[in-house]
């Protein structure tokens, strides 16, 4: 047998961590060319950022940033991205990465809002908002994968959730209508366990025909029931609660404590998640049958119990999060009104290590990315407003792709079990 | 008179028979079964959703009907169905191809999209060139424009490892967004129109009408011709060619594949932009021969269509091309239905998605329906 030469494991991992950090350096020396030479601001300019309303308890005064920042910016990406190039490695690579974008973003910020001002409050609270959706749609991609079930029908829980919401909300009122989107979104997981769990179908089809169904089910509805009965699709909104003091601290307030129930709601359930998930048996359990379901089993774990029971509770969040587009902010249902925003939180969950708090993070960057291209449409600024709305999707695939590299998903992702 | 033994004997031929004519792996019942069962379950379930949302019998028994008669009863929806199946035979091809070298292709609804809109575009930059050549190279740069976006997702993949569900998704919600931008430009929408239409395909880079001197309203154009050539080259790409034969083994085993000196990489990035063409391709004549131009959405959800028809046709060019002259009927069948029983053409949709389910879970249609299905022997495939 002729002689297969293979790299040795610590020579390829090595070559591998050196690729990603040449990868890394190449990107950030081009976002600096970048941001000097697309993003450049007259020094003379100032971009004002209003950091407060005039109804706030305390108001602050306006954050006023020279437009040298960008060139600064630049260097400081320069200087990042030299170094990554020429000795890179190890955590350095991500967090110069995650530092670089934040500071195309904050030069992006200063060049679009020089000579005028822009409301930062406003953005972070529409920020945390639209982050909501993702979050829970990550949250409920993290319950799955962890229990080693590809979920790609997130997209579509979300949408049954909203749906439902919709309809029984016109129906039962909003809680009613909440409860029902939870329930609902529960069914579509249970459903989803059925055909991985009990019929063995491949995960990945499985979830994208629950897609499909779901958006022809709901737009078959919408078109041949809503457009006669309007009052079936006519719910009401749940408005934003104030909690008192902490909701009047400056910038953070409004942001954090002047929510509605789905932005408290996603908070809650990403730490009830994290703490079931890293410090409960059960959680122990379940991330056992994700990685290693064979030993799960002979410890006595039921595989297939735990998967129904995972994959059904990460329906009942997408439900939830479902409900967020209709309940939680028009009222009515559009056709097909969840626009790949579960497909996002997938892409949250990986950001975000297939940690329920990582997913939140990422999703909190998603939502700023979802934000800014809202307020630049307003801004005028000289992007058309379609490239803009292509943000998130670019982000998405930069992230997985980009930074992420070696993230590790649970070991037994993807495949069926079979108990012998 | 034939007893059961003879009858036996006859069952056991046509098995033996099918399964020799059946290329690569799978049992009669898979192949042939599964499918019409799936089918049938599928509509049943579609009849009990028109129930629950209101329609009554008569109705829903209008509603078959004018599916079946919509479908096949007559030569002009024969010709429809056809013209419907083209681009979709098309993209479930390229889909297919993607399945079996372990790509799951969901962006070919952009690369329909994108490829569509090239075609348009190179079409009326050129209105000069005379009739075969202008509609080639509509068609050639509608393939190659898919290509190279559906590359974007293989290169990714191939370099980064980044998962091609995700990236594909991503890549059309992007394409959607693009088209937008470019319907806008006024090089490319039509002149005097404020709403992002492009400018029409010329005639001479048009799909000719085969059925045109017979009656004028039989839309059946050529691409059924560039249909059954994209059959024939995908069945001779995958099972007669070394690059074919290349896909199917990374397919099956990425890690063999790799071992015998197949690289990975390459098949994965040629895999994806060669899917990406016959999407584009699809696009390209979906454009050329039945639209005449571009505009926002033109490529009604073809592209996910098309996943539900790769599997119904089991990845094999000629299983895609019977299930793509299905979905062609359904659709149809089902503009007829709209108008003879005033049901929403969504009920499609559902139905297809229901077509998928039963198919890729042949465990389920067994549950459902274990008449017609041999006593399952231990051991049996899952």
């Amino acid at each position: 047998m002729s002689a297969v030469t293979t790299d040795t494991s610590a020579e390829k991992i090595a070559s591998a961590k050196a690729r990603q950090a040449r990868i890394t350096g190449g990107i950030l020396i081009g976002l600096s060319l970048l941001v000097l030479f697309l993003l450049d601001v007259a020094a003379s300019e100032v971009a004002t950022f209003k950091l407060s309303r005039p109804r706030d308890a305390w108001v602050l005064p306006d954050l006023v940033v020279p437009g040298a920042f960008n060139t600064i910016a630049a260097a400081l990406l320069a200087f990042l991205g030299v170094r990554q190039f020429l000795r890179g490695g190890g955590r350095w690579t991500s967090l110069s990465l995650g530092i670089g974008i934040a500071l195309v973003i904050m030069a992006f910020l200063v060049w679009a809002t020089a000579g005028k001002s822009f409301s930062l409050t406003g953005m972070l609270q529409a920020t945390m908002v639209r982050a909501v959706p993702i979050a829970l749609g990550g949250l409920a991609g993290v319950l799955s994968e962890r229990v080693a079930v590809i979920n790609i029908a997130i997209e579509g829980m979300l949408l049954a959730g909203a749906f439902t919401g919709a309809l029984m909300g016109s129906l039962l009122g909003g809680w009613g209508g909440l409860v029902m989107a939870v329930l609902v979104g529960g069914m579509f997981g249970m459903i989803l366990a059925a055909l991985v769990v009990t019929f063995r179908m491949d995960q990945i089809i499985a979830g994208v025909v629950i897609n499909l169904f779901v958006l022809g089910l709901t737009s078959y509805v919408t078109s041949q029931v809503f457009a006669e009965h309007r009052y079936l699709n006519n719910a009401e909104i749940f408005r934003s609660w104030k909690i008192p003091i902490l909701g009047d601290i400056p910038v953070l307030g409004p942001t954090l404590f002047n929510q509605n129930i789905f932005v408290y709601g996603a908070l809650i359930l990403v730490a009830v998640a994290t703490y079931y998930l890293f410090h409960t048996k059960g959680g122990l359990r379940a991330r056992a049958v994700g990685e290693h379901p064979r030993a799960a089993d002979t410890l006595g774990v039921d595989v297939y119990f735990t998967r129904y029971l995972h994959v059904t509770m990460a329906g009942m969040v997408a439900g939830f999060g479902g409900a967020w587009f209709t309940l939680g902010s028009v009222g009515r249902f559009d056709e097909n009104m969840t626009g790949g925003r579960g497909f996002i939180g997938l892409a949250a969950m990986i950001f975000g290590r297939w940690h329920p708090v990582g997913a939140l993070s990422a999703a909190l960057i998603f939502g700023f990315a979802d934000s800014l291209q809202q307020k630049l449409a307003l801004l005028n600024t000289p992007i058309p407003s379609e490239f803009l709305a292509m943000a998130p999707y670019i982000a998405t695939i930069i992230v997985v792709a980009g930074l992420i590299g070696k993230a590790r998903p649970p070991a037994a992702d993807g495949k069926p079990y079979v108990k012998e | 008179m034939t007893d059961g033994k003879d009858l036996k004997h006859v069952n056991e031929d046509l098995r033996k028979l099918l399964a020799r004519a059946a290329f690569g792996r799978g049992n009669f019942e898979d192949l042939f079964i599964v499918p019409v069962f799936a089918v049938v379950a599928a509509l049943v379930l579609g009849a009990v959703i028109m129930l629950a949302t209101g329609v009554d019998l008569p109705t829903i028994g209008q509603s078959f009907v004018a599916l079946a008669v919509g479908s096949f009863g007559s030569l002009n929806a024969v010709s429809e169905t056809l013209t419907a199946a083209i681009p979709l035979v098309l993209a479930g091809l390229g889909l297919g191809l993607g399945f079996r070298a372990g790509l799951f292709n969901i962006g070919a609804e952009g690369q329909l999209l994108l490829g569509g809109t090239a075609a348009v575009i190179i079409t009326f930059t050129f209105p000069s060139l005379p009739f075969p050549v202008l509609m080639l190279l509509g068609l050639l740069t509608g393939a190659l424009v898919g290509a190279a976006y559906a590359s974007i997702a293989g290169i990714l993949k191939a370099t980064t490892g980044a998962h091609e569900v995700i990236t594909t998704i991503m890549l059309n919600l992007i394409s959607f967004r693009l088209l937008e931008y470019i319907l806008r430009q006024p090089y490319i929408q039509r002149e005097g129109r404020s709403d992002p239409i492009s400018k029409s395909v010329p005639e001479a880079g048009q799909l000719p009408r085969l059925l045109d001197w017979f009656d004028p309203n039989l839309r059946l154009h050529a691409g059924v011709f560039v249909m059954l050539l994209a059959v024939v080259f995908v069945w001779w790409l995958l099972f007669r060619s070394k690059i074919g034969f290349a896909f199917r083994a990374s397919g099956a085993n990425p890690d063999a594949a790799r071992y015998a000196g197949m690289r990975s990489g390459l098949v994965i990035v040629a895999a994806m932009a060669t899917a990406g063409a016959l999407a584009g391709l699809a696009g390209a004549s979906q454009v050329q021969g039945v639209l005449g131009r571009a505009s926002p959405g033109f490529s009604a959800q073809m592209g996910f269509d098309a996943i539900a028809l790769a599997l119904l046709g089991r990845s094999h060019p000629v299983g895609i091309l019977f299930a793509g002259i299905l979905f062609g009927g359904l659709e149809a069948g089902g503009r007829q239905m709209q108008v003879d029983a005033g049901v929403s053409i969504d009920l499609i949709g559902i139905i297809q998605a229901l077509i998928i389910v039963f198919i890729a879970a042949p465990l389920l249609v067994r549950a459902i329906f274990p008449w017609g299905f041999r006593k399952e022997t231990k051991g049996g495939k899952a």
